[in-house]
């Protein structure tokens, strides 16, 4: 099976391409990126009745072959290159049945470049509701074509797809439409000049070159020297191909394609009336918006604890049961440490995009763009910039690559520069942590403090985005017109099987993706923190050996002891005549072997590679109220800010990463003087300023990156907000030590 | 002239053609054409997008757009 037919699946938005790819493929399928961009790529694979097999590709949604979008380019750029690997032998063109006509447009193009195409026309269950007839095989003739009528919603005609595919060789491949008819002197000029070109692809590489980003695009060839007409002109003579191909299309459907106005439901515009209501609007959106934080942090928590409690019980394991050594180190206290920190936001992810996959796939994203348009522009943002900032709640990566349906470049580029403000969810576990040491119990109108200043930390989040955002609307001098424009596709049930495709995909490319950086992050750390050069850290044992046999147990230890001991004796297994007995001594002394294994781990990271860094950064953080400790779990942050939590409870020795028992450790350490816990309200509102505001991510950073498509930007975020968080964490310490 | 934006909610017009000849390709792409009918769907709250139906396409486009595309109103036409 080395000869596969190449299909390429093009269409517009909204036409059930994608249920069209999931019936055909169904789980065979991967995903993957276009080599350079972070368009997605989706595959997969197909049996044909007659045996043989196909490759089926995915191509972006698009309107037409004049590209407005870095994912639109993508489809102009494989269709014109038959060189590339994934160059189709047939493509397959899907509409739907209620905008054929606009669909069509597409469809003449695709035909004009000679590939054999099929017509899938999508969503024919709706014809009768709609009052829609259709008559297949005298519009087959007139637009050169073979037609599969289907509904992916009840399964139909997928059969008749893949037959038409595997009699691809038999369609026909002339164009639809004689492109010189666009300007017969200017075409003619051009024939010349490339006599073994087709017309339609000159065409098409003189006018794409005016690219939304300045991403490499491979010529075919070099035309440039006949685009000598204006941006202007050739924007005329686009207008007029389109309004020749609509001429075309009217021809084709004027017999064949008719539609019962009378019965088109009310439906829509009810639901639209209510939806996109002044005041039930906003109020359905913020519903469904608390509904959606509601899930992520309070829904998700369960399985998260569950999962967290699988990844500590699973080290444990590992370490009493393998053979005990530096590749058991390795395992339990990097690597599988590193996993479940990737695997533990595994449940949000999966809220998030269930979420926004259900408001895409009902046709309500749409209305939100609507509503909200003229509140963001004030901020240099659009209405399309609210979908990004929605999901960087949950994670900034996926949030900067929705930026991608903002046809303004500089709308975009203020929503990929703001977004990292929002509070993510790698944010929330420092701010729990920080929240339940430093802030007082008490309520104010009902609403306990914590509570209320993990939503402040949010509204600050936010207000900080929409804050900077109309600064750099100032700041930057970037021409580009808006052209904003969304369609307001018909409200639709979504399809279970998409829903899950979505969350499936985007969950597996969090954990792989991001995944790495995390994982590799953990297994450097966990290098760092137990390896050192010094005499001190080879002498480690000995050292500590002596303190206690001359001083005893530190304070904190001391402690430790004694608490276990007076929770041992409270439990019921205790009963009074054993209160003093041997039980007792036994525990005491397995209590002291623990306290000194944890002196003695304190003590090497102390003077590990990490500890020898962390004294060296003291002085940078010092002035924050940060000791050393801190320093580092900053400093690690900077690759993710959720390495936090688990750099302290590696740091403060505490095995394991169960927040009660760091939350006492971190609560029992105090300042240099010794007087204050080192955790207080100045300290720890510094902390979660600075967490707050700075550029912690270096995913984020390396997206940015890739979609801005330049060093510049995400390296004016990092020094941007680093250096603003800094500098309000200092104010922040200052004042209120 | 009379442009989109001079349309009643549910109000019909036909395009006549555009004041701009920088208009987006894609606005004609998806049925913006001289000779079609466009209906005048919804106004946004805050008054701007604006919400139409052209060509059985329907699109939101801000008011900086609508006013390129001049038309001829139908008076008749404000039903729903």
């Amino acid at each position: 099976m080395s000869e596969n037919i190449n299909v390429a699946l093009i269409g517009n938005p909204n036409t059930g391409k994608t249920s069209v790819f999931n019936q055909l493929t169904g789980l065979k399928q991967k995903v993957g990126n276009y080599p350079g961009i972070t368009v997605e790529k989706k595959q997969g694979v197909c049996k044909l009745p007659n045996g043989t097999k196909a490759n089926i590709l995915d191509l972006p949604g698009t309107y037409s072959l004049n590209t407005t979008s870095l994912d639109e380019s993508v489809v102009v750029e494989l269709l014109l290159n038959k060189n590339n690997k994934d160059y189709p032998d047939v493509a397959v063109v899907i509409s739907d049945v209620e905008n054929l006509k606009r669909n069509l447009l597409l469809f003449t193009q695709i035909k004009d470049l000679k590939i054999p195409s099929i017509l899938v026309i999508n969503m024919s269950d709706r014809m009768s509701r709609k009052g829609i007839s259709l008559d297949v095989s005298v519009l087959e003739q007139k637009l050169d074509t073979k037609i599969a009528l289907v509904s992916t919603r009840k399964g139909q005609g997928i059969d008749q797809i893949k037959s038409l595919i595997a009699d691809y060789q038999n369609l026909s491949n002339t164009g639809n439409l004689d492109t010189s008819r666009i300007a017969p002197e200017y075409f003619n000029q051009l024939q010349k000049a490339f006599p073994e070109e087709d017309l339609y692809k000159l065409w098409l590489v003189i006018t794409q070159d005016v690219n939304f980003l300045s991403i490499e695009k491979k010529r075919i060839q070099d035309a440039t020297s006949f685009s000598t007409k204006s941006e202007n002109e050739l924007k005329k003579l686009q207008h007029r191909e389109t309004v020749l191909r609509y001429q075309f299309i009217n021809n084709a459907l004027k017999e064949t394609y008719k539609v019962d106005t009378n019965a088109a439901t009310g439906f829509r515009a009810t639901l639209d009336k209510i939806l996109t209501h002044k005041v039930f609007g906003y109020v359905i959106f913020f519903g469904i918006l608390l509904l959606i934080f509601q899930a992520i942090f309070d829904w998700s928590s369960y399985p998260q604890d569950f999962i967290d409690e699988q990844f500590a019980a699973a080290a444990e394991w590992m370490k009493s049961t393998l053979p005990a050594g530096v590749f058991t180190d390795l395992l339990a206290e990097g690597i599988l440490v590193g996993i479940g920190g990737i695997v533990i936001f595994v449940p949000q992810i999966a809220f998030l995009f269930l979420f926004i996959s259900l408001l895409e796939e009902s046709g309500y994203m749409s209305r939100v763009v609507f509503l909200m348009d003229r509140l963001m522009r004030p901020f240099g943002l659009s209405g399309k910039s609210v979908v990004p900032l929605i999901s960087g709640t949950a994670c900034a990566i996926p949030a900067v690559m929705a930026t991608r349906t903002i046809e303004s470049w500089k709308e975009r580029l203020i929503t990929i520069l703001v977004t990292p403000f929002t509070t993510c969810s790698a944010r929330l576990p420092v701010y729990l942590i920080l929240i339940a040491l430093v802030i007082p119990d008490g309520s104010f109108l009902g609403i306990s403090y914590q509570a209320l200043t993990l939503m402040l930390l949010y509204l600050l989040g936010f207000g900080m985005a929409i804050l900077s955002a109309s600064v750099l609307n100032k700041i930057l001098k970037i021409k580009s017109r808006s052209l904003f424009m969304i369609e307001m596709p018909t409200y639709r049930l979504p399809l279970f099987k998409n829903v899950a495709y979505t969350v499936l995909e985007k969950t597996k490319s969090f954990v792989f993706g991001a995944g790495k950086i995390i994982l590799a992050i953990s297994i450097i750390l966990w290098f760092l923190g137990s390896n050192g050069i010094s005499d001190q850290f080879k002498n480690a044992e000995e050292i500590v050996g002596q303190r206690i046999e001359n001083d005893g147990l530190s304070p904190y230890s001391q402690n430790y002891i004694q608490n276990n001991i007076d929770a041992y004796l409270a439990s019921d297994v205790v009963n009074d005549q054993d209160a003093n007995g041997e039980s007792i001594t036994q525990l005491r002394l397995e209590l002291a072997e623990r306290a000194k294994a944890q002196e003695i781990a304190s003590y090497k990271l102390e003077h590990s590679f990490i500890g020898y860094a962390g004294k060296a950064i003291e002085p940078i953080v010092k002035p924050l109220g940060y000791d050393w400790k801190i320093g580092i779990a900053v400093l690690t942050s900077f690759a993710a800010r959720e390495v936090f939590v688990g750099t302290l409870a590696t740091i403060y020795s505490v095995g394991s990463d169960e927040e009660e028992t760091i939350k006492n450790r971190m609560a029992a350490e105090l300042d240099e003087t010794g007087r204050k816990p080192l955790f207080n309200l100045a300290s720890g509102i510094s902390l979660m300023l600075f967490y707050a505001f700075a550029m912690q991510c270096m995913s984020t950073l390396a997206i940015v990156k890739r979609e801005t498509n330049s060093w510049k930007w995400p390296m004016l975020q990092l020094v941007f907000m680093s250096v603003f968080a800094y500098l309000v964490a200092l104010t922040a310490f200052q004042i209120l030590n | 002239m009379a442009t989109v934006l001079d349309l009643q909610e549910g109000q019909l017009g036909v395009i006549k053609e555009f004041s701009d000849t920088a208009l987006p390709v894609k606005l004609l792409e998806l049925g913006c054409l001289p000779g079609n009918t466009v209906k005048l769907v919804q106004i946004a709250p805050l008054k701007d997008p604006i919400y139409i139906d052209v060509n059985g396409s329907h699109i939101a486009i801000r008011r900086s757009l609508a006013q390129q595309i001049e038309l001829d109103i139908d008076e008749d036409s404000t039903s729903v």
